[in-house]
């Protein structure tokens, strides 16, 4: 902690002080204030219990001040008589006695039950989801069968915002990614003179798995926190309450416009991302194989197969709605605090991370099952 | 340290005050005075620049041009010694309570204690407490989160924070903007219980009528970036200035007004 600036210490002539003249009498003294108290308390002494306080050398006394007394005098002890005490400081030191018995902190919970409380509120959680989930595929029929009502405008700004504008930091991290992946294998590869191997090595990892995922992942730290703060945001303001009140459904208007947004939006930016991997593949393979970029291209024309392309670009189309609903549902679920907001928005990142990984490692089992 | 001198007539007095905000004049030439003991209210319409003003005394903002003196010291020649020193002597009381949301009410109490003492935790939370129960809140307001409070609690919690260093000076923004009629009427008589055992001088930013006739013992209106008029309620309501009367929307008045004593 850094030093506060304070005032120097007063006079010691206006110093607090207590002492004993004899049979439960005691003299106060000076300023009991806290300007002269914070520094560190006087030594009080022990003695008899107080019968009488004089307070006739008294300067000046504040709630500090007469609190510092009051502990003195010990829990429960009886109000000595103030002989001679100014008038406001009485008044002060009197209320500082009658204040009520303060509350105490609630015994820390116990283990078991508090475990029991938190799996019941992810249980209670998990059904919500579903909940939303259900409501959100009403919507959706709803919205199919009246196509007019869909707002074919923000469905195009939200491609814009989360799929356009996430271009360059996308293409990027690709690009370093298919360096990394080569990189690394070039190392192994060119122990066993299988340089070649390389194009294999970058289109598979990039098309089936880093692509997808790392577009995913980005969008989700992206998008789905503005999604969370967005709706969050709409609902401390009661904009989502006004929005049912003038029987728009919120989850049409403001949720469905995002799930097809990002559907279109994500696969198209994992195709980019795969371009882009497989570039960095190429100039890593050139600098550090010797293999040129027609080579690689012609080695890749040859060996890739198209469901390479289809496996990891469909996959995203599951983590476009994984990253939508669950950025909404935390949205939804914001309460009317200070601090709600950002606590959903970062509940929904970290839930959509986690939950595109996993629906990632369940795919790989799939297809390896299905040997796809 | 030039210690001020505590028999300064005026704790506030502000001098030919401008603000600007870009091309915006909130304030021209104004000027005002706050006199030891006393209950100011500043009362003005919407945009008049009362909040700007408050914040201006407390060093929050800086005025544009003009001289603010507290407790007789210009504010411009101090050094961060001196405006710590000052720090202390006033509390604060903001419209939306300023508490903090990741304390709990008894800790937000005590922090201003904690900040700038030696004194032992048992201490200060026997003393935040007391400070909840004379600003009427219940015991087991003192373990709850500030937003797990009722908007008159807050302004309790928040006036007991305002409270927690035996202010000289109290300011007070909005204190009963948002409260019902009923807590609002409990506002007011906190108010004046407050000054009552502490006796410090207020400066209460409001336009709820009812404060400013039942607890101010002047007003001052706010308006065209000055003080258009400083007085008790009673002489600015028979005042013949156009302004003014508008403020005191006839309606409104006769229900905020203390009950005529026959």
């Amino acid at each position: 902690m850094t030093a506060r600036v304070l005032p120097p210490d007063p006079g010691a002539d206006e110093a607090p002080t207590l002492t004993a003249a004899g049979h439960g009498h005691w003299r106060v003294a000076g300023r009991w204030t806290f300007a002269h108290l914070r520094h560190g308390l006087p030594v009080l002494p022990a003695g008899t219990p107080a019968a009488v306080l004089d307070g006739s050398g008294l300067a000046a006394v504040d709630s500090v001040g007469a609190w510092v007394l009051r502990s003195w005098l010990g829990p429960g002890a009886a109000t000595p008589e103030l002989r001679q005490w100014p008038a406001s400081a009485r008044t002060l030191m009197e209320r500082a006695h009658d204040s009520v018995a303060a509350a105490t902190a609630p015994a820390p919970d116990p283990l078991l039950p508090r475990l029991g409380r938190s799996s019941q509120a992810a249980a209670q959680q998990a059904r919500d989801l579903l909940l939303f989930m259900g409501q959100l595929a009403m919507a959706a029929v709803g919205a199919l069968r009246h196509p007019r009502q869909l707002r074919w405008r923000s469905t195009l700004r939200e491609i814009e915002i989360g799929g356009l504008d996430a271009l360059p930091i996308i293409g990027l991290t690709a690009f370093l990614l298919g360096v990394v992946v080569a990189y690394q294998g070039a190392d192994q590869l060119r122990h066993y003179g299988a340089n070649f191997f390389v194009v294999e090595l970058v289109g598979y990892a990039m098309l089936r798995e880093f692509a997808p995922l790392i577009s995913a992942i980005i969008v989700a730290g992206r998008s789905g926190s503005a999604y969370a703060a967005q709706i969050g945001t709409m609902v401390v303001g009661e904009e989502v309450d006004a929005l049912r009140t003038l029987g728009v459904d919120p989850l049409q208007r403001l949720v469905l416009p995002k799930v097809l947004g990002l559907v279109v939006a994500l696969p198209l930016l994992t195709v980019f991302a795969d371009l882009c991997g497989v570039l960095g593949g190429m100039v890593m393979a050139r600098t550090q194989l010797d293999i040129g970029f027609d080579e690689f291209l012609r080695r890749f024309s040859h060996v890739m197969q198209g469901s390479a392309l289809l496996l990891g670009v469909g996959k995203t189309v599951v983590f476009a709605f994984i990253i939508v609903i669950v950025g909404c549902f935390q949205g939804f679920r914001t309460h009317p605090d200070a601090d709600s907001v950002g606590r959903q928005t970062t509940l929904s990142v970290v839930q959509a991370s986690f939950l595109v990984i996993v629906v990632d490692a369940l795919f790989s089992i799939v297809f390896n099952r299905l040997d796809l | 340290m030039a210690r001020s001198d505590r028999a300064v007539e005026h704790v506030i007095e502000l001098q030919q005050i401008a603000t600007r905000f870009g091309t915006r004049q909130v304030h021209e030439g104004l000027d005002l005075q706050v006199r030891r003991g006393e209950i100011l209210g500043l009362a003005g319409g919407s945009g008049s620049g009362k909040s700007v003003l408050l914040r201006e005394m407390i060093l929050l903002h800086r005025p544009s041009s003009g001289r603010i003196l507290l407790f007789g010291d210009d504010v411009a020649t101090l050094d961060d010694g001196q405006a710590a020193a000052l720090r202390l002597r006033w509390g604060v009381m903001f419209q939306r309570g300023g508490l903090f949301s990741a304390l709990n009410v008894r800790l937000n109490v005590g922090l201003p204690l904690r900040e700038s003492s030696a004194l032992d935790d048992a201490l200060i939370d026997r003393i935040a407490d007391w400070k909840l129960a004379l600003t009427g809140l219940p015991s087991d307001a003192a373990l709850k989160r500030p937003g797990e409070l009722s908007g008159g609690m807050l302004k309790r919690a928040a006036l007991a924070r305002a409270l927690a260093l035996d202010p000289e000076l109290l300011l007070l923004d909005e204190p009963t903007s948002g409260l019902d009629p009923t807590s609002a009427a409990e506002v007011h008589a906190l108010i004046l219980d407050t000054h009552a055992l502490y006796g410090p001088t207020m400066v209460i930013v409001s336009h709820d009528l009812g404060l400013l006739w039942q607890v101010c013992d002047r007003v001052a209106v706010l308006g065209d970036g000055r003080v258009l008029a400083v007085d008790n309620m009673d002489a600015l309501s028979h005042l013949e200035q156009p302004r003014v009367q508008a403020f005191f929307n006839p309606r409104q008045d006769r229900a905020a007004r203390p009950p005529a004593v026959a």
